[in-house]
């Protein structure tokens, strides 16, 4: 974003925090895309960790063809309908690449970058066919490409939250198994746990995840907001616990501001608008995290090669002998 | 068949080709999830490109694009080398901001400027024919045919010209490296060659489903062979034969061409999949079956060797009371005893079993082993 646009943005804060308040359509939509942010966040921390980050992208391309399929089938516009079938193919998707992986030396990324491709031009496939069929009132199936955050109403951000809710529900109550699969697969199998069962469950959560946000954010940027606030994250923490709750609210925060600058300005669509949001978390934290970051980073490397200078100098200085000129040889 | 019908064929095949191409080597390198990466991202290089020279058919937004392209995988790797970032993840922040970046531009400057996002994403391959190229009024055949004939020929002459190099760096990167063969050169030009065709190929097919037609066909050909000429051969013929029912599909459904021809590569990637001769689902299914069968028979020959001249070789070696030596199922055992008797390996006789010349050679061997 250019200098001019921001200092536009810092002018108006006053008004958009009122707007926040007190707008419906920006109160809504700042409160679906901080639902999407805190459950993208916090699923996608586990997709990161085990380097499953891609597989919310193949998810979000993949749940294209449910959309058509369940208006084929249903002969129904209601999101509840269209986002289920979205669910299910994401799903079948995912467990697909998994099976692939499995039962034939195809690698990960092949089977990823196939499934989430194939089943995307299946998805428009089905999308034209209805679109060209002539009983078709087909108008809204396409927003789901790239989302439309404005069409947000109070009863849809009602039912993400609630679905939302009971993904975050399962996965604290499965907290302990979904930590212990993430980290050690082989551990978990070998003292009995049903890591099968677990791997499926966690990836039909993030599947959960995906689906709350097509509506909002798109299905081309969805796979931001699962890798994006967890990547951020993890710079901040070693500990699961608080990577995932930072995640959520990294997650939450880049919905927001995403949200409501989108609505101040005129052109600026919310779905990128979140994912430039969540990019600049994401920087900054790569910078400036401590321990971590890379200013953080050359830091403690500076101060290492000040040590070492000083070292030195002392035991030049104890000895009495030559004294070495690192300045020069470094 | 129309010539419209001919020519959009022609593209769809010359296009599923060239891909084909630089997709065999990023299939084998491990690098499917790249071109994804960089087909999403060129949108912000070709909306860069057309704002500075205006025009939607500029070769100058080729050169935009595939820079962008390059970017993307720079991006990509300088996160990596952080060591903050997992590659993975490292992919999945850079192309959707670069993507981001791409669509805010379109939807903020799009009101004066003809630039459909729909048609770069999705493609829309049934007016390639319309757009013809001429030279001093000669009508020389559509121009999508023209740029993608181009991309093919390049990608195919620089596969010749650096086959060695391009085997060897993606097979064994650090022997390459030891041999001055500069692997880092060969993967940014391979990138290189990625990004190019890409930018081509997202007016025929858009950029998602470039994809499709860069992974599907080198994988399918994966399980096919383990020669790399054969491999990048079989993909081109796979790319090819789903483009063109793809585009029948389309025909037959009056759906988007770009996805029927995506979903013909995910059935021929099936087919191979399920029927591979060595490979396949059906195949592995089917000798792992044989495998169990010849194990058993192995064993009952084993058994029924064991016994022989025995005390007890009458009670062990008996058809009827094998099942409960060996603990298998007495459909099982009836099966295996027939079959081990059929190829010579036991004889029957008032009942007994005794172990052939034969039998007893393939038991010896078992257990040596």
């Amino acid at each position: 974003m250019d200098t001019v646009t921001s200092i536009a943005v810092l002018s108006v804060l006053p008004d958009i925090l009122h707007d926040l308040i007190f707008d419906y359509t920006l109160r809504t939509v700042a409160l679906g895309a901080a639902v999407i942010g805190i459950v993208a966040g916090a699923l996608g921390a586990f997709a990161v960790l085990r380097r499953q980050s891609l597989v919310g992208d193949a998810m979000s391309h993949a749940a294209l063809p449910g959309i058509g399929i369940a208006y084929l089938v249903t002969g129904r516009k209601e999101n509840l309908v269209l986002l289920t079938g979205a669910a299910i193919a994401g799903w079948l998707a995912t467990l697909a690449v998994l099976g692939i992986v499995r039962r034939s030396r195809v690698k990960f990324d092949s089977a990823l970058g196939l499934m989430l491709s194939v089943f995307f031009g299946f998805g428009l496939m089905v999308l034209t066919y209805i679109q060209r069929r002539p009983d078709a009132s087909q108008a809204g199936l396409d927003k789901f490409l790239f989302g439309q955050a404005a069409t947000l109403v109070q009863g849809e951000v009602r039912n993400m939250a609630i679905a939302g809710g009971l993904a975050l529900a399962v996965l604290l109550f499965l907290w302990k198994s979904f930590k212990l699969i993430s980290f050690d697969m082989d551990f978990a199998s070998s003292i009995g746990y049903p890591v099968r069962v677990l791997d499926v469950l966690l990836t039909t959560l993030v599947v959960v995840a995906i689906v709350l946000g097509l509506q909002a954010v798109g299905v081309v940027l969805m796979s931001a907001m699962i890798v994006a606030p967890a990547a951020a994250a993890r710079q901040w923490t070693n500990r699961l616990g608080v990577m995932v709750l930072l995640s959520a609210f990294f997650g939450a925060l880049a919905g927001v501001t995403g949200a409501a600058l989108s609505a101040t300005q005129r052109h600026l669509p919310t779905g990128p608008t979140i994912v430039v949001c969540v990019s600049a978390i994401v920087l900054i934290s790569l910078l400036l995290a401590p321990n971590r970051g890379l200013v953080w980073a050359w830091f403690a490397r500076r101060r290492k090669g000040e040590e070492l200078r000083r070292t030195l100098a002392a035991a030049d200085a104890a000895h009495g002998g030559p004294r070495i000129l690192i300045e020069e040889n470094s | 068949m129309s010539d419209a019908q001919l020519d959009i064929q022609m593209i769809a095949v010359v296009t599923a080709a060239a891909c084909a191409i630089p997709g065999t080597f990023l299939v084998l390198r491990r690098m499917a999830m790249m071109s994804d990466a960089i087909s999403h991202s060129i949108l912000l290089g070709i909306v860069i490109g057309f704002f500075i020279v205006e025009s939607t058919t500029s070769p100058v937004l080729i050169l935009f694009a595939a820079a962008v392209g390059l970017l993307t995988v720079m991006m990509v790797e300088w996160l990596q080398r952080t060591g903050l970032v997992r590659e993975d993840a490292a992919i999945g922040i850079v192309f959707p901001l670069l993507f981001s970046i791409g669509v805010i531009l379109i939807s903020r400057f799009a009101g004066n400027v003809h630039l459909d996002l729909d048609a770069v994403l999705l493609g829309e391959l049934a007016f390639a024919s319309f757009d013809r190229f001429q030279v001093n009024g000669w009508d020389l055949g559509p121009k999508g045919l023209w740029v993608m004939g181009t991309i093919l020929l390049l990608n195919v002459a620089l596969v010749i010209v650096f086959f060695k190099e391009l085997k060897l760096a993606t097979f064994d990167p650090a022997l390459a490296a030891s041999l001055g063969f500069m692997p880092g050169l060969v993967h940014y030009g391979l990138m290189s060659m990625v990004s190019v065709t890409t930018v081509g190929a997202f007016d025929a097919v858009g950029s998602i489903l470039v994809v499709a037609l860069m992974i599907g066909p080198p994988a399918a050909a994966y399980l096919l062979t383990d020669d790399l000429r054969k491999m990048l051969v079989l993909s081109v013929a796979i790319g090819a034969i789903s483009a063109v029912l793809g585009y029948w599909m389309a025909h037959w459904l009056d759906a988007s061409i770009a996805g029927a021809m995506a979903t013909m590569v995910g059935i021929s990637f099936l087919t191979v999949l399920l029927f591979a001769p060595a490979r396949g689902l059906v195949a592995q299914v089917l000798r792992h079956k044989r495998q169990k069968l010849d194990f058993a028979q192995t064993m009952l020959a084993i058994h029924v060797m064991n016994h022989e001249g025995t005390a007890e070789m009458r009670v062990e070696n008996r058809v009827d009371g094998l099942d409960e030596h060996l603990h298998w199922d007495t459909q099982f055992t009836a099966q295996i005893v027939d079959l081990a008797r059929r190829h010579g390996i036991v004889t029957e006789s008032n009942g007994v079993l005794t172990v052939t010349d034969n039998g007893r050679q393939r038991a010896q061997a078992a257990m040596v082993r």
